[in-house]
């Protein structure tokens, strides 16, 4: 699974705005509309989006989830390149779709998979945009979480390069970064102990190197992790990759 | 109720000294896979890649490959026997075993041994059958069984080990050093060793075009049990086999990196069959148990790809559900992501009460990055899921996804409950009776809902 192989030829795109922006994260979804926007792209959101479909899919009720898929091929059916600031949904347009459709593809899933960026890697590799020029009014140092699906994708090396660029800003390493955070949506639900115990491995992980904030490419995971931060007493600031962008270059 | 899934239940009850165990040591089997793959591997992927090609190509002409092997064999005059299931596979080899005579025999590690029972089966039999890889024989001794493919004892440390030695009279005293618990370990398995009459191991390879079979190892155990006993019986699953020998130089740079973060496993024997007119030593007895005991239902499944298995156990370590629950919570085998899918695949006329454990990921694909032969894992662990739902298979843990599938496509009403969602913010949801959600806000703080407001920002800003 990597990023779309034709650049995009112009300047409009779709946005999945994500379910989670949807219903918490307005701002992740508004800071997406104005680094797009800054950069020269008309972002339409079209009204009748829901959710990718992923609750359902994994939790292996593909009947219900190809009906949403459908739905959101439907929605951002066309040419246009569809942006999301999420790797998991991304993930589900480009990989999880493709396979709830395996044995009976599905041309319209199809292209939705082809045109599906994950917004940071739009940036880096659709855009080719290699260095952000923003700036931290202090040394900032990021915890990046590169969040799992992502693997195998282009987004993590797309992160880490345009944050490091940005004035004041270290990305700093923590130990066993490979590791999942525990969330995996309705996994968090059914195994709610390993799923508590893996989120709490990997905030000791990060909070050991002492960063000033923890950043993402999910909503998701970061949803999760602060949430047991909170809990535990040691709450720590977060903030979607695509946030830090329009802040530092708005500041 | 949500919330009870076996494997979740399982890793409450494990002690935090054994958690540790296992995770520490799955750990450190990560990092030093990665350390010595990339250290001789720029891009790892390409080898993976190619390891699973040629397995595939091997798989999808099983059929040709097992009959070009067992020619091979039996011209090296090898002795070839077909096992359709476990308890063919038993009876197979017990048969051998009385025509020969045999009372007592080694056996090195083989997890298709294992996944058969076959210890108890011999001994049931009347045949002493002596585990001679010291994390098996430690695992003998206590009447454990293995959590992890190539590490068996990864959930016990040396002090148990130890206390075991201490018990069974194998040492005088206590002692936990590591050293020392070797070497008493192998003053006891060296008299037994002697006193065998067979040696049975499993085969990491055969290959098809001249019947040589791969052993490896790191104690050098199963080749000191063949030395003296006059017959060698290995019990091969149909899915070790690989067309042609010179591809042992792609499985072979793998393989020892993948498992044990070794360029080479310290042993890698080559048995070209039974003992030759001018070899000095070895059995003069060779047979070769081919098992399928469910491979081939595998091989006819959506989920094929996992019978490239090699059996590095690269994915349990990297696991973060095993390293929290450990191997024994998958109530098999093989635990971890690859047990997750072989086990109800192996096992399917269980499938039902075996359904649970590929719900037991995140499915954050970190076994499919590290997997030697490129499984893709989280995949099949999905279309395992989708075959639970579509069998209706009951799950205690299933969250009935229909009424929000009736929501996501209802546009209308979807915008209708995310502006309804920010009531949650007013409402005090901890005490909602709903047991899952309970247990998820006992541990997290959830965010404050602002259900809608993006929507609301963009249609007024497009306005102004
Ligand atoms: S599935 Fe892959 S990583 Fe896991 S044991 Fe088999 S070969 Fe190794």
């Amino acid at each position: 699974m990597t990023h779309p192989t034709a650049r995009p030829l112009g300047k409009r795109v779709l946005l999945m705005g994500t379910c989670l922006c949807d219903a918490f994260y307005d701002d992740v979804a508004r800071a997406t509309v104005e680094v797009l926007e800054h950069l020269g792209y008309s972002v339409d959101y079209p009204e009748d989006q829901t959710c990718c479909g992923q609750p359902a899919f994994n939790s292996g009720e593909w009947s219900a989830s190809r009906k949403v898929a459908k739905h959101a091929a439907e929605v951002f059916a066309g040419d246009l390149p569809v942006i999301v600031p999420s790797g998991s949904c991304a993930a589900m347009n480009r990989h999880g779709n493709l396979l709830q459709h395996e044995e009976n593809p599905d041309p319209a899933i199809t292209s939705l998979a082809n045109r599906t960026w994950e917004v940071i890697d739009f940036i880096f590799n659709g855009i080719g945009i290699k260095s952000w020029p923003g700036r931290f009014e202090k040394p900032t140092r990021i915890a990046f979480h590169r969040s799992c699906h992502s693997r195998g994708t282009h987004t993590g090396e797309a992160v880490r390069t345009l944050l490091a660029s940005i004035e004041n800003a270290e990305v700093i390493p923590f130990g066993q970064q490979e590791q999942c955070c525990g969330f995996g949506g309705t996994f968090s639900v059914t195994f709610p102990h390993i799923s508590g115990q893996m989120g709490t491995l990997k905030l000791d992980h990060i909070l050991d190197t002492n960063p000033d904030m923890l950043c993402g490419i999910d909503m998701s995971c970061l949803m999760h992790l602060s949430g047991l931060a909170i809990n535990q007493g040691r709450p720590i600031p977060h903030k979607h990759t695509i946030q830090i962008l329009r802040d530092t270059l708005l500041s | 109720m949500i919330g009870n899934q076996l494997i979740d239940l399982y890793a409450r009850t494990i002690s935090d000294e054994k958690q540790h165990s296992v995770s520490d040591g799955a750990a450190a089997g990560t990092e030093k896979r990665y350390q010595v793959l990339h250290k001789d591997y720029q891009n790892p992927d390409v080898l993976r890649k190619l390891a699973a090609s040629i397995k595939d190509h091997t798989l999808h002409h099983l059929g040709d490959y097992l009959a070009k092997a067992e020619k091979a064999l039996v011209s090296r005059g090898v002795k070839v026997h077909f096992a359709s299931t476990g308890d063919d596979a038993k009876q197979t080899i017990l048969s051998i075993l009385q025509g020969h005579g045999v009372t007592s025999l080694t056996k090195s590690k083989s997890m298709a041994a294992e996944e058969i029972h076959l210890n108890p089966f011999l001994i049931e039999n009347g045949i002493e059958c002596l585990e001679s890889d010291l994390g098996e024989f430690i695992i003998q001794l206590d009447d454990d069984i293995p959590s992890h493919i190539v590490k068996p004892i990864i959930h016990k440390n040396r002090r148990e080990i130890a206390k075991t030695f201490q018990r069974e009279g194998i040492a005088a005293d206590y002692n936990d050093d590591p050293e020392t618990i070797t070497r008493r370990a192998r003053a006891y398995l060296r008299e037994k060793y002697f006193k065998a009459q067979a040696g049975i191991t499993g085969a990491n390879f055969v290959c098809a075009d001249t019947g040589r079979m791969l052993l490896a190892t790191n104690e050098g155990n199963s080749r000191f049990g063949m030395a003296p006993v006059p017959l060698h019986i290995a019990l091969v699953g149909i899915e070790k086999i690989i067309p042609r020998e010179k591809d042992l130089s792609v499985f072979l740079n793998l393989l020892g990196r993948s498992a044990t973060g070794q360029q080479l496993t310290v042993y890698t024997e080559f048995i070209n069959g039974p003992r030759s007119a001018n070899q000095p030593d070895g059995p003069e007895h060779m047979h070769v148990v081919f098992m399928d005991n469910g491979r081939t239902d595998v091989l006819a499944s959506n989920c094929r790809e996992i019978l490239r298995c090699i059996r590095c156990g690269a994915c349990q370590n990297v696991c973060p559900v095993y390293r929290q629950a450990s191997g024994h919570a998958y109530r098999s085998t093989y635990g971890g992501p690859v047990g997750a899918v072989l086990t109800p695949l192996l096992f399917g006329d269980r499938f039902p009460e075996l359904a649970d454990l590929p719900k037991a990921s995140s499915l954050c694909g970190a076994c499919n990055e590290v997997c030697p032969v490129d499984i893709p894992i989280p995949d099949l662990l999905l279309r395992l899921r989708d075959k639970a739902h579509r069998e209706h298979v009951h799950s205690p843990a299933a969250i009935p996804m229909s009424p929000f599938a009736i929501l996501a496509t209802s546009p209308s009403l979807w915008r209708t409950a995310m502006t309804m969602s920010k009531a949650m913010n007013h409402l005090p949801i901890q005490v909602a009776p709903i047991k899952p959600l309970q247990d998820w806000l006992g541990q997290r703080t959830l965010p404050e809902s602002h259900g809608g407001d993006f929507r609301k920002w963009y249609k007024t800003r497009k306005k102004g």
